[in-house]
């Protein structure tokens, strides 16, 4: 039992990462852009809250310190979010090609800084011990305690931070917005069909670079939350793009709702770390290519849900009409 | 009121469709683009890296990747035949709009299947059997890895892209199972395996350009000169057509993905073959997406596809040179590879619309209607 319950709160917290970047996607889907650029969107979120949390450690209050991080990774998505908006929207461009473009160059860059950043770190992860000596020396990874409060401390819930109930906030929040708002009607109108939401007067490009843009920031989040939040080592982004993927594939999983991915993210969570509580659990003794196997699971998992949510067919698990298609004004 | 409403303000600009635009411009639009990119990669590279590496450095290291010796130039034209192999692949399946994002794990199955019949068959039998063997084994491999996507999506319409990446994840754990199993128990990569090379000719390269060359008329071809190739366009344009006038859909779907994953299956066959001889997760590493990107920037021509292919592999070699000469960490490759993608992609809209600016009130009369 007690393992058990040291697996959930390793898998819970996990699953958030994968929360942030389906309701960041969600949001973009809803506008009728299915954006693949979100894995890179996740690294540069990553890149810009970690850099941020570098520059400012030990010369701002902790409070400023999460809050400022927070804010930085999420304008690092809203850039990334306005150049995929911008080619693809206003240029009306290939959303699927645009996207991976994205992925490509985010990883890239991400990789490029957060080398930088953990430059040294990598080698001698293990003897931090030293830190205490050289003020000087603090590092972004320091800030991992803060973005745990208020579990910093305790064993087992330590992973549960502050970013980890702003994930389920923020997806209650936009599942609200999107089912009982009239900025919510109007945003599922635009991705169903644009050209009748035009004809009503609603804003289409205006709604689709806002949703686009803040669904990228909500992503770009994830990607901070995993490499300083959730995992706090110095090679934690090295895994983010992967996380990215599965982020897009909780979309479907979760029918296109923020309030269902919840769910949907300890799944998923639960299912990424199988590997290494699942056989204890049960008591199986598992030689070490096994791991591999239960690594394929949430892969697997993801398949069997695309293929039973297509089989099914319900009309109101069926994604935004317009997705994938560029509105053009002219066209008929 | 009524004064006002006729005064209402033209916009500065609107955009058009246009209807064809002449080669040399699209081509000059194209090329502008890139220059472009270049000139901000050289402009990022100057902030990012610092003063040492000057424009001028910066573009000569940049070719040298490519061109710089003789060494280089084979492998110039080896990578560019690989990345041209893998986005021959995935054209037919993009030609009919299905969204192979697959091309990573459909190779790497076949790259597997290759290691295992070269481990366990390995100096049992003759070399062109044992070779003939592994090429089977990874074109039907690569082929099922296709094949699974393609047939839920013929049956239900299941979304192809999720279940294609999804198969790359599943791929790469099953290559380092099959490392640890097996090959190289408790690690996981393996050493270099004595039998199953591919023969040379003159070089190492020169054999897999000529294959993949040879492979680029014949794609050429059944694309734009069979019926089956004709099929496929005719799906990619509206199912309900192809319906309409007979087409079997759901059969062209199935025979097209065949094609493609054998395709990828072959690549993973020529990688492991003729040159790792071995393989582990990183075998592939990523070039399926990046063969996406050739595929769609030659509109799906596999003769242009040669060009892109060259484009893309200039880059990534050029990147490399540089990360090495300025001494700063392997991720410039696709940082650049990005950067000109964008410029590439947007450019597209200069190609398909054309941007009317507001003619001034006195020449049309009237500025309203």
């Amino acid at each position: 039992m007690n393992l058990f319950l040291t697996y959930l709160l390793s898998a819970i917290p996990l699953g958030m990462t994968f929360l942030y970047g389906s309701t960041g996607e969600i949001l973009t889907e809803k506008v009728g852009h299915l954006n693949l650029g979100v894995p890179g969107i996740m690294c540069v979120g990553g890149l810009c809250g970690c850099f941020t949390a570098e520059q400012l450690i030990g010369s701002v209050p902790p409070v400023w310190l999460v809050t400022l991080s927070i804010l930085a990774s999420f304008a690092g998505g809203v850039l990334m979010g306005l150049l995929y908006s911008f080619l693809t929207v206003s240029l009306h461009a290939n959303q699927n090609v645009t996207g991976l473009a994205m992925t490509i160059f985010g990883a890239g860059l991400s990789k490029y800084g957060m080398y930088n950043l953990t430059k040294g770190l990598l080698d001698n992860e293990a003897s931090t011990g030293e830190m205490v000596e050289v003020v000087k020396k603090s590092t972004f990874l320091d800030a991992t305690a803060y973005f745990r409060y208020p579990f910093a401390n305790d064993e087992k819930l330590q992973y549960c931070g502050v970013m980890l109930f702003l994930a389920i906030l923020i997806a209650l929040i936009c599942s609200w917005i999107l089912k009982y708002t009239r900025v919510g009607l109007h945003l599922r109108a635009v991705g169903e069909n644009p050209a009748t939401a035009d004809a009503m007067g609603i804003n289409v490009t205006g709604y689709k670079y806002v949703a686009t843009c803040i669904g990228s920031g909500i992503a770009a989040m994830g990607g901070l939350y995993y490499a300083i939040s959730y995992a706090g080592t110095a090679g934690a982004y090295k895994d983010i793009e992967a996380l990215g993927w599965l982020s897009i594939a909780l979309v479907i999983f979760a029918l296109w709702r923020p309030h269902l991915s919840i769910l949907g993210s300890v799944l998923f969570g639960l299912l990424y770390v199988a590997n290494s509580y699942l056989p204890q659990l049960f008591g199986w003794k598992t030689p070490l290519y096994a791991t591999y196997l239960f690594k394929m699971l949430p892969y697997v998992v993801t398949i069997i849900v695309l293929i039973i949510s297509s089989v099914r067919k319900k009309r109101e698990d069926q994604p935004p009409a317009s997705l994938g298609l560029s509105y053009f004004r002219e066209e008929r | 009121m009524h004064n006002v409403e006729k005064k209402a303000r033209e916009p500065l600009f609107h955009v058009a469709k246009r209807d064809r635009i002449p080669l040399w411009q699209s081509l000059l639009i194209r090329v502008v683009a890139v220059l472009f990119a270049l000139l901000l990669c050289t402009l990022l590279a100057y902030v990012l890296i610092g003063p040492k590496a000057t424009p001028g450095k910066f573009l000569t290291q940049l070719f040298e990747g490519s061109f710089g010796t003789e060494r280089r130039l084979w492998i110039f034209g080896r990578d560019t035949a690989m990345l041209l192999c893998l986005a021959l692949a995935l054209t037919p399946a993009f030609r009919m709009r299905f969204w192979n994002l697959g091309a990573d794990g459909q190779a790497l199955v076949g790259a597997l299947a290759s290691v295992y019949c070269m481990f366990f068959l390995g100096g049992k039998l003759p070399n062109g059997i044992l070779l003939l063997l592994s090429l089977c084994a990874s074109i039907l491999a690569g082929a099922v890895w296709a094949l699974l996507p393609a047939i839920f999506k013929a049956l239900w319409g299941t979304n192809e892209s999720l279940f294609t990446l999804m198969m790359n994840y599943i791929a790469t754990n099953l290559v380092i199972f099959s490392i640890t199993k097996w090959f190289y128990p408790g690690k996981d990569s393996m050493k270099e395996m004595a039998h199953g090379h591919l023969p040379q000719v003159y070089n190492q390269h020169l054999l897999v350009i000529l294959i993949v060359l040879v492979l680029t008329a014949l794609m050429y071809l059944y694309l734009y000169r069979t019926k089956h190739g004709y099929e496929i366009a005719v799906v990619g344009e509206s199912e309900n057509t192809a319906r309409y006038i007979g087409i079997h859909v759901g059969k062209v779907t199935l025979r097209t993905l065949i094609l493609s994953g054998a395709i990828c299956g072959l690549m993973g066959f020529l990688q492991v073959s003729a040159f790792d001889h071995s393989v582990t997760a990183q075998t592939i590493g990523g070039l399926g997406f990046t063969a996406i990107m050739v595929s769609w920037l030659a509109k799906f021509n596999p003769l242009i596809m040669i060009g892109t292919a060259a484009l893309i592999s200039f880059l990534d070699l050029g990147g490399e040179q540089i990360s090495t000469a300025f001494n700063v960490n392997s991720a410039i490759p696709s940082i650049v590879i990005g950067i000109i993608l964008f410029f590439i992609i947007g450019c597209e809209f200069f190609i398909n619309y054309k941007i009317k600016f507001r003619t001034a009130p006195k020449t049309k009369g009237g500025a309203a209607k």
